[in-house]
């Protein structure tokens, strides 16, 4: 039997990015929040700091950071018509356990959506007539605009390094003259260019491009932010994604809200805690409480007034399924809304390799590259292409570590002298081009409980069912083949073009990007939260995170799950915690 | 919801303050006294961990035994309740408990005893207002014949100088105020200054740096090299108040003083302690042989691959976060011990409201030798212009059994 | 006998004793952000000495067959030189060896190659098996021989065998019978871990066995656990021939005698 605990105001589930956000908004506002967290207490100088955070083979290959699906994955199959099995290690996509999330082991890549993104249905269909009849995207019911504060706020929360294309409707040389119109630049310059990404830079302008730094949440200076917390310059030191920073230079909740939050007496956080389930009342319209097991396999139950699900995408989806909180998705029927709209990330690649050229690739930072946005969204004519959407190119120089990077031109064998040869010959003169494409939700592509496999708990696990459509192989192949030209424009010895071939794969790493599930929307039969994050059916839940992207865009997610949090706790401080209840009416 | 009844709360608060300051001078008075307690920086040591405040009980290690701090909570039977407003005087300024026993002065009244009358007696007021809480502290285990009360008259005798504090001529009040204050409550000598072979002050070296069990408590005269000349007044007033500045972050020991303390102090009191302290002028002779080139080597390789992607390879640092150490005064004390400790078991500098961001130095002991630490310390003492004895190996060998035990790594 | 001497630290020293006790424990944490002296999440260096998993047989092969997939030659030392079997051999004797964090319950299916492994063997298992087994194919095809006492040649046909899968894996499991009815693996599957593996124990940080002085960084170039570049940012196309530089260090932290 679970232990009822004292009530407290606000509970969260998960405490990464989202959690902290909702926790120093809503302690500043007065209200007792309590964070539950399954991993452990993790910071800078004892978890990640520069005597030994940058180790290849412990953080990305045996994973010390990530969730461990001995204790939680999910069930995989690319149809319907297939047994999903587990996956049973990591690959294609690395979520998080512990504090701080993803937060601790992003790139830093952090974007802004267009705002053509958040109208997709409608704006395509008036543009391009109707959509494939299985493509189930739609229109998120905010705008861009609306948002545009609130990515500021986010931005300036992080310090994020980068040059404004766009201020108020005036373009911005060097920027990325495609963005949505901004309130101001960045609250930091762009990191220093390597020397990938200038040459990249150099062709895509020669052949009609324009090139801008990426935006990036690696100090290109020190930066403290508007909550007084300091972040430190970037060094370069090519040890971002899937590794902690070490020395507070990327911007994390750790470096950028925990300092402030973890002061204030009206906050608490209990690490391995893990919440089996959130519980609501006889109505179903209230929830009431989360139940939650801690390491000695003790149950809780901790009640509180308000409760904010704020775990990696798939798992919000997971705990409502588990909680009986919304209609399960039903891809025959179509009807139903938690598990629906699962969406992910299509990514390719174009090697080029130089002979004359020193790229030194091992200098670099998470978010350090220069994009183009011609190909992105709605950013170009789709006329004949047969797809929507897009992605950006970029040249990035985000790290040099030798297991995962070290490029061999096509035809070489797999192993063996002459594929030593080929890395020693090419491993510092190759840059790359990567493209980052959107995907597009679709009436298969779903999440469920598994009928057969169980997690640590004795839970059914989730149950993924995706594939990319035509759509994305459309797009991707599109993405690669501009990518190819630019490649070429560099006058490189030779290229390598990786097209994003056949099904997906939950083997090889693509993006931890995973979206959807739990989608917000203006009508409840095709959304679980409204514009606020607010559930429709139980208004004192909020889910947070790519959980409620109706679809995925063509950028790095972490940006607009920041506008999309601060924007639903503007209208809970300003609305609900003044007449609790719904914010939308249905 | 909670969010009605908080704001009812505050409102409730806010009046009671309100009326309470209206009603009575002696609110005034205490809350002299509660400013004064935190100049003194009482809680620190009247506190056990995981104790109530101000009800003694903490440890206290000496290099002659262990005292157990007092319980100064106004309970009659165990803390100072049934004290006259005289004997706390008595206690504060001479020493001697109402029973007539002579105090140890690990308890500081040398500094204590600059006080004025007024302000002892303001700090009795706001002690009254405490919570009494029943607590017993231990008897002091100490090495004979220590044990024996009696004897501190004499080391009275020698060490002790029973004088309230004096205005000097010719110094503004500022100045004044600030030596009331260093010399008085804020007992800074009480690290800062070297002890004799019996614990007393080496007076004739006031404030220029003390060993204190594991850490070297830096020379804050305005000595050139070590010292605080390269620090503008404002800047120290910065450290005091923020925890950090340009030059510098508190950490150690000096951590919980800034955060108990000093950073609750007026901006007047922290400038007249800056006053103070840059007028403590002395002459420094400088005689160091130049270090090995052999060592310098070895410092400078660790130095570029794992201590200049905070600290820069110009030694410049991070202002605020990451202490810059070309022209430090800390990196070029005299006596090394903080520095290897910080290297050995990391450091933090300690966070504050206005300076919220705990920037940390991790733990090095785990992965460098003892050679290793001496060297990038002696190289980081010796670059950029600093100038200071080299570390040597067995230095550092000594200062981690010191700190041995705390030193392991998690896991 | 100042007593101010040693105050504070006590209070910090208590804070830290529970910060380690209770690190793999439900917590809760208000205040501060914790802190305390002298705690890092210090790699574990792999141990020196003799072989912790592989039996003699199994480290020839191992020895081999590395020795095959990166081979030393005119560019230099090759992934045996570098230490990979004693690499693999520390790898598969600890938590990544017993698959501590994959999902390990069945039913076990075969699956699509984009459901990735399926097999109900560990890592460590997995070895012991495929080992046993092309051994075992190996003497049957080689008269007798094992893989570590074939020709160069006639091991690079071998292994591109298991590369193509034509070779199934017995599953006898942790165990010394085979389970009825189970099935082991194919044998690219082994093939694609242990190039995975022999390209770990290759480029990654010395302290883990591999990587023997640095050799496999130096191959290409890679500067190691270096934190920072600031200074060569600026420096495009130039090369920069950085010593490498591990977790534990470099020649150059030692003072040089002489």
């Amino acid at each position: 039997m679970a232990k009822k605990l004292p009530a407290v105001d606000v509970a969260l589930v998960g405490f990464g990015w989202t959690a902290a956000m909702v926790a120093e908004e809503l302690t500043a506002a007065g209200l007792n929040v309590l964070a539950l967290e399954r991993g452990a207490w993790r910071d800078t100088p004892t978890d990640f700091a520069v005597t030994f955070a940058q180790d290849e083979l412990r953080y990305m290959w045996r994973r010390s950071l990530f969730q461990e699906p001995a204790r939680q994955t999910l069930t995989f199959r690319n149809s319907m018509d297939q047994t999903a099995l587990p996956m049973r290690h990591l690959g294609s996509f690395l979520p998080a356990t512990g504090v701080g999330g993803a937060g601790i082991h992003w790139n830093g890549q952090n974007w802004r959506f267009l705002p053509t993104d958040f109208i997709v249905r409608s704006h395509n269909e008036a543009r391009y007539g109707p959509l494939p009849e299985n493509m189930q995207v739609q229109d998120w019911g905010v705008t861009y605009d609306e948002l545009e504060p609130f990515y500021d706020k986010f931005e300036y929360l992080c310090g994020i390094s980068g040059k404004a294309g766009n201020i108020k409707g005036q373009i911005q040389d060097g920027g990325n003259p495609f963005e949505g119109p901004r309130a101001r630049d960045y609250p930091n310059p762009p990191l220093d260019m390597v020397y990938g990404p200038t040459l990249f830079a150099a062709a895509a302008r020669e052949t009609g491009h324009k090139p801008f730094p990426c935006p990036a949440a690696n100090m290109s200076r020190a930066y403290t932010n508007p909550l007084g917390v300091t972040l430190a310059p970037c060094t370069y030191c090519g040890f971002c994604e899937k590794f902690g920073c070490g020395n507070y230079s990327k911007s994390s909740p750790q470096t950028t809200i925990l300092p402030v939050l973890m002061r204030r007496d009206n906050f608490e956080l209990r690490t391995q805690c893990e919440v089996l389930r959130v519980n609501c009342d006889s109505s179903g319209k209230r929830a009431t409480s989360v139940t939650y097991v801690d390491t000695e396999g003790r149950e809780f139950e901790q009640p509180a007034e308000m409760i904010f699900l704020c775990a990696f995408a798939q798992h919000n989806v997971h705990l409502l399924l588990l909680s009986g909180i919304g209609k399960p998705y039903d891809p025959k029927s179509g009807e139903g809304v938690v598990g629906r709209n699962y969406a992910y990330q299509v990514v390719s690649s174009v090697d080029v390799f130089f002979d004359d050229k020193i790229i030194n690739p091992f200098i670099g930072a998470g978010g350090l590259g220069v994009g183009i946005d011609e190909y992105n969204g709605d950013n170009f004519d789709h006329g004949g292409l047969g797809f929507i959407g897009g992605g950006y190119l970029a040249c990035w120089n985000t790290h040099g570590r030798p297991i995962e990077l070290h490029p061999t031109p096509k035809g070489t064998p797999k192993w063996g002298a002459k594929w030593k040869e080929a890395v020693a010959k090419n491993y510092l003169t190759t840059a790359t081009i990567s493209t980052h494409g959107a995907v597009m939700s679709y009436r298969s592509n779903y999440l469920d409980l598994d009928p057969t496999y169980r997690d640590v708990h004795g839970r059914p696990l989730l149950r993924l069912t995706f594939d990319f459509g035509e759509n994305e192989h459309r797009m991707s192949d599109y993405l690669t083949e501009r990518a190819a030209e630019i490649a070429k424009a560099m006058k490189p010895r030779e290229i390598h073009a990786k097209k994003r071939e056949g099904h997906y794969s939950v083997v090889p790493y693509q993006t931890t990007h995973n979206t959807g599930g739990a989608a917000m929307g203006t009508d409840p039969k095709t959304s679980f939260v409204n514009r606020y994050l607010q559930s429709w059916d139980v208004s004192n839940l909020f889910v947070m995170g790519s959980t409620v992207f109706p679809q995925n865009a063509g950028y790095n997610p972490t940006g607009t799950i920041g506008a999309l949090t601060y924007a639903a706790l503007d209208a809970i401080k300003s609305k609900y915690l003044k007449s609790p209840g719904p914010m939308v009416q249905a | 919801m909670k969010i009605a009844a908080t704001s009812v709360f505050l409102a409730c608060i806010a009046g009671l303050a309100a009326e309470a300051a209206a009603a009575d001078t002696s609110f005034v008075q205490v809350e002299r006294g509660r400013y004064l307690v935190t100049a003194g920086d009482c809680v620190a040591c009247h506190t056990a961990s995981g104790g109530k405040p101000f009800a003694g009980g903490r440890p206290v290690e000496t290099p002659f035994g262990t005292i157990y701090s007092a319980n100064i909570t106004p309970d009659r039977e165990t803390g100072i309740g049934a004290w006259t407003d005289d004997e706390f005087y008595n206690a504060l300024h001479s020493g001697i408990a109402p029973s007539g026993a002579h105090l140890y002065p690990a308890f500081p009244y040398p500094y204590f005893t600059k006080a004025t009358r007024e302000d002892i007696r303001a700090i009795r007021a706001y002690l009254r207002t405490l919570d009494p809480v029943k607590s017993s502290p231990p008897p002091p285990d100490l090495t004979w014949p220590l044990g024996y009360r009696f004897l501190m008259s004499g080391w009275n005798s020698l060490f002790f100088d029973q004088t309230t504090f004096e205005p000097t001529a010719g110094k503004s009040d500022e100045w004044n105020r600030g030596a009331y204050l260093v010399q008085g409550l804020g007992h800074c000598g009480a690290c800062h200054t070297p002890k004799n072979f019996a614990g007393g002050d080496e007076s004739e070296h006031a404030l220029q740096g003390g060993v204190i069990q594991g850490w070297f408590a830096p020379d804050i005269t305005n000595a050139e090299r070590t010292g605080l000349a390269s620090w503008s007044t404002d800047d120290l007033v910065q450290y005091l108040k923020t925890g950090r500045n340009a030059h510098s972050g508190a950490t150690g020991l000096m951590a919980e003083v800034v955060a108990d303390s000093t950073s609750k102090l007026s901006k007047q009191d922290l400038h007249a302690i800056a006053v103070y302290l840059k007028d403590q002028k002395r002459q420094q002779s400088e005689s160091n042989e130049t270090p090995s080139q052999t060592v310098m080597a070895a410092g400078k390789a660790i130095y570029s691959d794992s201590c200049s992607g905070c600290h820069q390879m110009n030694g410049k640092g991070v202002p605020g976060m990451f202490s810059p150490l070309a022209g430090s005064a800390s990196a070029q004390s005299i006596d090394p011990t903080t520095l290897i400790r910080i290297v050995l078991q990391g450091t933090r500098t300690v966070p504050t409201d206005a300076r919220p961001t705990p920037s940390t130095m991790p733990a090095y002991g785990w992965k460098l030798t003892d050679a290793q630490i001496a060297a990038v310390l002696t190289f980081v003492r010796n670059q950029w212009g600093n100038a200071a004895p080299a570390v040597e190996t067995g230095k550092v060998e000594n200062v981690r059994r010191t700190v041995q035990g705390s030193s392991r790594a998690a896991r | 006998m100042s007593g101010t001497l040693s105050r504070r630290d006590l209070l910090l020293a208590a804070a830290a004793i529970v910060a380690v006790a209770n690190r793999s424990e439900a917590r809760s944490y208000s205040g501060s952000v914790p802190w305390y002296p002298g705690l890092a999440d210090a790699p574990q260096a792999a141990g020196g000495g003799g072989l912790e998993f592989f039996t003699e047989a199994e480290a020839k092969f191992v020895d081999a067959a590395v020795a095959r997939l990166i081979p030393a030659d005119h560019l230099g030392p090759g992934a045996r030189e570098a230490g990979v079997t004693t690499f693999l051999d520390r790898q598969l004797a600890g938590p990544y060896g017993r698959a501590e964090r994959w999902y390990m319950q069945g039913p076990w299916h075969d699956g699509t190659k984009s459901q990735g492994y399926q097999s109900r063997l560990s890592p460590a298992e997995l070895y012991r098996n495929a080992i046993k087994s092309i051994d075992g194919h190996c003497r049957q095809a080689f008269s007798g021989r094992a893989f570590a006492e074939l020709s160069a040649d006639q091991q690079d046909q071998v292994l591109t065998e298991i590369e193509k899968g034509k070779l199934k894996i017995k599953d006898i499991g942790p165990h010394t019978v085979e389970i009825e009815g189970a099935k082991g693996p194919h044998s690219d599957t082994f093939f694609a871990v242990l190039m995975q593996n022999t390209v770990e124990g290759f480029f990654s940080d010395p302290i883990y066995g591999g990587n023997k002085d640095m050799v496999g960084w130096k191959l290409i170039g890679f500067p190691g656990a270096r934190y920072d570049y600031r200074p060569y940012v600026a420096r495009h196309g130039e090369k920069l021939d950085l010593a490498p530089v591990g977790i534990r260090g470099r020649p150059g932290w030692n003072e040089q005698q002489g």
